[in-house]
């Protein structure tokens, strides 16, 4: 098997090449309390940063997605302290100034990407920031819509900016008060709230395992509806 | 029509709003959009921009501000445009004075550029324009489109940032003209205003208060002493400082009597007879 040096927060470690950051460093024996998820890409809890020897760039990741490298110095980022905003979805409104009025630090931004270089999802994150300082809600929602609140953009804004709470603002508003309607799941609410699947439901909590498994091997799939 | 000279044989340029023309100024952009396209010019919007950094800071030795406005004029390059037209005062303010930095200062830029990795080098060659600028050599064909005469009386105020410093000035930076004769093409008559230059007390307003209150006292006073009837302008924030608290001045000043705020697009499209 083949090794390669790494260095976790400074002290040396040989580890089998081709582990993710994460199992490298179980395999060099720390264990994750905190800072570790999915571990397939989706949780955002691994972020972690490291540098290449001889490299002056500091990259950022998520562990359970990256390959460790010969010479990677590693450090894992388990939690971002960042003020998220107080409000209640239902009273708020969305107007030019939502955003900016909620987390004023976005004015503070200078356009330097850095947030853009760190996201792991790269994702355009200082595009959206600046959609959100000029009040466009429905574009910081389109554009962080893949976000999974890892938080290395804001352990690097220069700014102080949060930027993932500004874009989860800015994505639940987009929800309640400009994306259109769905239809037909307001349809679906009616009907189950009417009591149509109450009958199934009821006789299927009375099924065994194996009647369960057999019935959801041979269900139905609806085709998709149209909007 | 013959073609403008500052935008070259070119009848669409780039167009950078800003932020203030996306949210307290949007009639600004409206008509501004409009009244170019009846005179056969289009506004294209780049398709990214960023915040200008809101005013030009006179930091040298922190490059940060200057990094937005930068990856502006780098936008609109990429998107194959040599030139860049702004409405703001402020915005054509720090975009003009940085792409004359990034023109003049060799150190800076190096430092911009390996700063800014992701981005091509910039050097300075998108020319910033403002849309007065244009209108300058557009006077004649601005007359023809006039379907309603102004028949009022204006004062053009043109505040700080179109003309200081006198390198980024649209026009004679002690007494500029170019308003004056918009308001005269349209029908209107400019009166003399002689604090047509003076500072509005600009963001002050957001921290002493006071000062914007005598500024706005002043200007406006000095305006209808000379017989204007309106105020005409191309600064966001100096027709929020002019427009938005005469009523306090009122408080502060009993004797005082206000006046209405135009963006020079608005009465432009009045006189045009363009729907808002």
């Amino acid at each position: 098997m083949k090794m390669v040096r790494i260095y976790i927060m400074g002290k040396e470690y040989r580890v089998p090449e081709g582990l993710t950051i994460m199992k490298a460093m179980e395999y060099a024996g720390y264990r994750y309390i905190r800072g570790s998820g999915c571990r397939a890409g989706f949780c955002g809890a691994c972020a972690t940063v490291y540098r290449k020897e001889g490299e002056y760039k500091l990259h950022a990741d998520l562990a359970c997605q990256t390959t460790v490298e010969d010479g990677m110095y590693l450090v894992q980022l388990p939690f971002t302290p960042a003020n998220k905003a107080i409000y209640d979805l239902e009273k708020i409104r969305v107007d030019d100034k939502t955003l900016v009025n909620f987390y004023p630090e976005i004015a503070r931004c200078v356009s330097c990407n850095t947030c853009t270089k760190a996201c792991p999802q790269e994702l355009d994150v200082m595009d959206y920031i600046q959609a959100s300082l000029r009040g466009d809600v429905a574009k910081a929602a389109e554009l962080s819509f893949d976000c999974i609140q890892c938080g290395l953009c804001a352990m690097r804004c220069p700014a102080e900016i949060a930027h993932y709470h500004v874009a989860q603002l800015a994505r639940r508003l987009y929800g309640k008060y400009i994306a259109p309607r769905a239809k037909h799941l307001e349809k679906r609410v009616k009907e189950i709230e009417e009591g149509r699947f109450d009958k199934d439901m009821k006789k299927m909590m009375k099924m065994s395992i194996e009647e369960l498994r057999k019935l959801y091997n041979a269900r139905d799939i609806e085709p998709e509806e149209e909007v | 029509m013959q073609p403008v000279n500052i935008l070259g044989d070119k009848m669409e340029i780039a167009y950078y709003p800003g932020c203030t023309l996306k949210t307290n100024a949007k009639e600004f952009e409206e008509t501004a959009i409009k009244v170019f396209e009846k005179l056969g010019i289009k506004l294209k919007e780049i398709n990214k921009w960023y915040c200008c950094g809101t005013v030009y800071s006179l930091a040298t030795d922190n490059l940060m501000y200057r990094l937005a406005a930068i990856r502006n004029l780098i936008r609109a390059k990429e998107e194959g445009y040599d030139k860049l037209v702004t409405l703001c005062s402020i915005c054509y303010n720090t975009l003009k004075q940085t792409n004359l930095m990034a023109r003049e200062d060799e150190d800076a830029m190096y430092k911009i550029n390996s700063f800014m990795d992701e981005e091509p080098d910039y050097d300075g060659s998108v020319e910033v324009i403002h849309p007065l600028q244009i209108l300058n050599e557009m006077m004649d064909e601005v007359k023809a489109k006039v379907k309603k005469p102004l028949n009022k009386k204006y004062a053009a105020y043109y505040g700080c940032l179109l003309l200081r410093p006198k390198e980024v000035a649209i026009d004679e930076y002690e007494n500029p003209s170019v308003m004056e004769r918009l308001i005269e093409a349209l029908g209107g008559s400019a009166v003399n205003f002689p604090l047509k230059n003076e500072c509005c007390g600009s963001y002050n307003v957001a921290c002493n208060k006071e000062a914007v209150i005598d500024a706005n006292y002043r200007i406006i006073t000095n305006a209808r002493k000379n017989g204007a009837e309106a105020i005409v302008t191309s600064c966001p924030l100096c027709h929020f400082n002019l427009k938005e608290i005469q009523k306090e001045v009122k408080k502060a000043y009993p004797d005082f009597v206000g006046l209405p705020v135009y963006y020079f697009t608005e009465i432009m499209a009045m006189a045009f007879g363009v729907k808002k």
